[in-house]
């Protein structure tokens, strides 16, 4: 191996580690190596095996065959507590917090500070919790109920949790897939100051911006096998890249000329008592609509509503110019305006059936005869949606809680495509997804819209948004702060927008 | 095939099959088709409650009430029959499922509209019905010879060898492994236990769907209420009482996820059978009753330890534990 620089001994490492599920082998004799004071980027793509690996180092899973060694002794991890005295703690890619506690109560779940006769000492537990919150710079009152956070802040809390252990080494699995540019900074900050600490980590990602930005070195997976690691000053973007999937990647973004259609969805005077008022706007056939603001602005909740999850308090929804009313999704996707949920955990795939019946849920009636649902063409539905968008996975009738992060939001993107709906709002649709896949989604989107599917998509990413919008709509504090056309875009303008610097008409 | 080897399934089946075995070999003559047909027509009342608890507990609910339900339809018909015997049993057959109807319903309906826990809601009326026989019958019996013999004869009626009461359990089970993997309904009860939340986002009424689960957990009791009492030949306030905790137990058995969303018809189907076959064992190999009860709790758990490595959702169960 090229990395082995005998002035920083290793924290921790892993040798010849190997991880097997029915029918899959997640890892294959990987070497993982993480130094103090160091960030090590892990990077592959969907279904490499990181989160895998990142069980294994959490204790969750065991792996079939290898070594762990912490501060070159051998142990092992055979439960999350074990691991956890370690000094390893984790924020895991999918948040797994209690929705009915408060957020200082799921910060310190497990380990809360103690008073007399070993009971919780509450008064203690507020104020180590907003400490805490204060250290990772979330503006979160530690008494909020966790069920009325968003999945931001929701985010934000794992990562309170995950660092309110005493840790030297933490690891994050994709953590700023959630968050937004201002709480991505806040992010990196932290990062800065725990590489100060001493602390090692490992940090897990799909940005290359910010792999570059805050790594030192770099480790790449790929099919579950480490095929590359060493120092980032040694690589550039498109190495690492080509390492990960194989081959060199073309341009990021499709090109598109677009060729807007007829107005197909108009809305008006749209407001909500807590969530957004004064939302105006119209959509049309074959146009790309970007959706852009901070974390908290709105913008899921003005298409949740558009949904019919929530519903406005005034405000009219014109679809091919007649007004429509809707309650509830299924009048939405009845009327052909669908939407993919941003979390997609709670929101998204129903993780105890197969691929192909997660699919084709909202598309029954289109497989059915007479009432009887025919396998066959579900199958070939879910085929056909799933391979347009690159979905890595055993066989289709494998259960989608088996499949890696990424996988399982492909699951989700597909379901609403074979629906063929007029309008789909797409919430954050390549979040957690691998260059390759994001380049296939991509170009599966300007498709669409070339054949007059009129898209809606929420991005709190400014490079997706430019790459991708026909026109973008800004967000701020629930109204709209700015409308651009897609030659006006530049990243100074939205940032500005979503942060109220300028008012821009 | 070999998919199937591996399932909790296939695993239930081959505990079944050495109960039977064991028992065999304690008690010549037990694994005879003759034995095996009875034991199947006696489990066939607790394989249709079964299957419509199973479409209940898929929904993430539980229904307590079917018991209740079926002794109080049974009590029902039992007394129409007693006061006009000229009344065709087909007729009784469908008040019966149209009175378990309208229990399931009501049921359903404080799930959905009152938004009150299936567990709570369930429990409520488990009493009620069980009051309402009381109150129907005036805390009086129907016995056998006030019966006619039409209303008593129709379950034991031979049709090719076996009864009707095990073709009627035969026609549910057929039904419902069509109904459950091959309509949206039976799609629905599955994404609903699954994750509600997602299930709302792709436009299934959660709420709809959980009505719909205990209206047919309640028909199914209110058919059950006439054959069991029609077989039993006699309607008293007590009929089945405490039989509900045997069907969860038959459904959990089945490898059913208390969790929802989880769950076959095949499943349901052998974890009724095992219960009635370790039932039907126990006491003619003398074994106390107290020991039966023994034998068929640690049975219970030990399906639910089974079951328990199989359950999906793994980051969310292994997370609890940090
Ligand atoms: N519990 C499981 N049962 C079966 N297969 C699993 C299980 N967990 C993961 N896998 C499989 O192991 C492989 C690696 O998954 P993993 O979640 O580690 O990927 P990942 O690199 O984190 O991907 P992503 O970028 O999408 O998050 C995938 O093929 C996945 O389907
Ligand atoms: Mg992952």
């Amino acid at each position: 191996m090229k990395d082995t620089s005998p002035e920083s001994r290793e924290v921790l490492s892993l040798e010849a580690i190997t991880k097997t599920f029915p029918g899959v082998t997640a890892l294959n004799d990987v070497a993982l190596s993480l130094y103090p004071g160091e960030v090590t980027a892990l990077v592959g793509e969907n279904g490499a095996g990181k989160s895998t690996l990142v069980k294994i180092l959490t204790g969750i899973y065991q792996p079939d065959g290898g070594t762990i060694r912490v501060d070159g002794a051998e142990t092992r991890f055979p439960t999350a507590i074990a691991a956890q005295s370690a000094g390893i703690t984790a924020i895991h890619q999918e948040t797994v917090l209690f929705d009915e506690l408060s957020v200082a109560e799921n910060i310190f779940l497990g380990h809360a500070p103690r008073g007399r006769f070993g009971l919780i000492d509450w008064a203690r537990l507020r104020v180590d919790a907003k400490a805490i919150l204060e250290r990772i710079g979330a503006r979160l009152d530690p008494e909020t109920p966790l069920k009325e956070l968003g999945i931001a802040s929701k985010h934000l809390v794992a990562i309170a949790r995950a660092l309110s252990v005493e840790a030297r080494v933490v690891v994050m699995d994709e953590p700023t897939a959630s968050l937004s540019q201002a709480e991505i900074e806040e992010l990196y900050d932290l990062v800065e100051r725990l590489k100060a600490e001493g602390k090692a980590i490992l940090f897990i990602s799909h940005k290359f911006d910010e792999i570059f930005r805050i790594a030192d070195r770099y480790t790449v997976f790929r099919d579950g096998e480490m095929v590359d690691a060493g120092r980032i000053t040694e690589v550039t973007e498109d190495q690492l890249v080509e390492k990960m999937v194989g081959r060199t990647m073309d341009a990021i973004f499709p090109d598109r000329t677009f060729d807007p259609g007829p107005e197909i969805l108009r809305v008006e005077g749209y407001r909500h008592p807590t969530e957004f008022a004064e939302i105006d706007f119209t959509l049309r056939r074959g146009e790309i609509l970007g959706f852009y603001g901070l974390v908290g602005a709105g913008r899921s909740e003005v298409m949740q509503a558009l949904f019919g999850v929530t519903r406005p308090s005034a405000g009219r929804v014109l679809l091919d110019g007649q007004e429509i009313v809707i309650r509830s999704p299924a009048d939405a996707i009845a009327q052909g305006i669908v939407y993919v949920p941003e979390d997609r955990g709670h929101q998204g795939a129903i993780t105890a059936l197969p691929i192909f019946q997660n699919v084709t849920l909202p598309s029954l009636p289109q497989t059915s005869r007479h009432g009887f649902i025919r396998m066959a063409e579900e199958f070939a539905l879910a085929r056909e949606y799933t391979e347009r968008l690159d979905l890595r996975a055993a066989a289709l009738d494998q259960n989608v809680g088996n499949l890696s992060g990424g996988n399982q939001q492909k699951v989700v993107i597909a379901k609403w495509l074979a629906t063929r709906p007029k309008v789909i709002i797409l919430d954050e649709p390549t979040k957690g997804i691998d260059v390759g896949s994001k380049a296939a989604v991509h170009a599966f989107m300007a498709e669409l819209a070339a054949e007059g599917l009129a898209v809606i998509m929420v991005s709190s990413e400014i490079p997706e948004i430019l790459g991708m919008s026909d026109r973008a709509i800004v967000l701020r504090d629930g109204r709209i702060a700015g409308a651009f056309e897609r030659e006006d875009l530049t990243p100074e303008i939205l940032v500005r927008a979503a942060a109220g610097y300028a008012e821009v008409a | 095939m070999t998919r199937f080897l591996k399932s909790r399934e296939a695993i239930l089946l081959g505990a079944l099959l050495a109960l039977v075995f064991l028992a065999e070999t304690r008690f010549s003559g037990f694994a005879a088709p003759g034995n095996l047909v009875r034991i199947f027509n006696d489990t066939s009342i607790l394989i249709i409650l079964a299957l419509g608890q199973t479409m209940v507990i898929l929904t993430r609910c539980i229904d307590l009430s079917q018991a209740s339900n079926l002794a109080l339809t049974g009590m029902v018909t039992a007394m129409m029959n007693a006061a006009m015997p000229g009344l065709p049993v087909p007729l009784l057959i469908l008040v019966a499922v149209g009175i378990g109807l309208v229990l399931g319903a009501l049921n359903g309906l404080l799930v959905w509209k009152l938004d009150i826990p299936p567990i709570v809601v369930t429990l409520g009326t488990l009493t009620i019905f069980r009051g309402l026989v009381f109150l129907v019958s005036g805390g009086a019996w129907v016995n056998s010879h006030e019966m006619s013999a039409a209303y008593k004869g129709f379950p034991r009626a031979d049709i090719l060898g076996l009864p009707v009461m095990s073709w009627i359990a035969l026609a549910t089970i057929a039904a419902f492994a069509v109904a459950v993997n091959r309509t949206s309904l039976g799609r629905a009860f599955y994404a609903v236990g699954g994750n509600p939340g997602a299930a709302v986002y792709t436009g299934i009424d959660v709420g709809r769907t959980r009505f719909w689960a205990f209206v047919i957990a309640g028909g199914l009791a209110g058919l059950c209420g006439y054959l069991w009492v029609a077989r039993y030949a006699v309607a008293y306030t007590d009929v089945a009482g405490g039989f509900e905790l045997d069907i969860i137990a038959a459904c959990v058995i089945g490898g059913i996820a208390i969790s929802g969303g989880l769950g076959t018809v095949t499943g349901a189907v052998l974890g009724a059978l095992f219960l009635g076959t370790i039932k039907n064992a126990l006491p003619v190999a003398g074994i106390s009753p107290f020991w039966q009860m023994a034998i068929s709790g640690t049975a219970i758990i030990v399906a639910v330890a089974v079951n328990r490595r199989r359950t999906p959702g793994r980051i969310i169960l292994k997370e609890a534990k940090a």
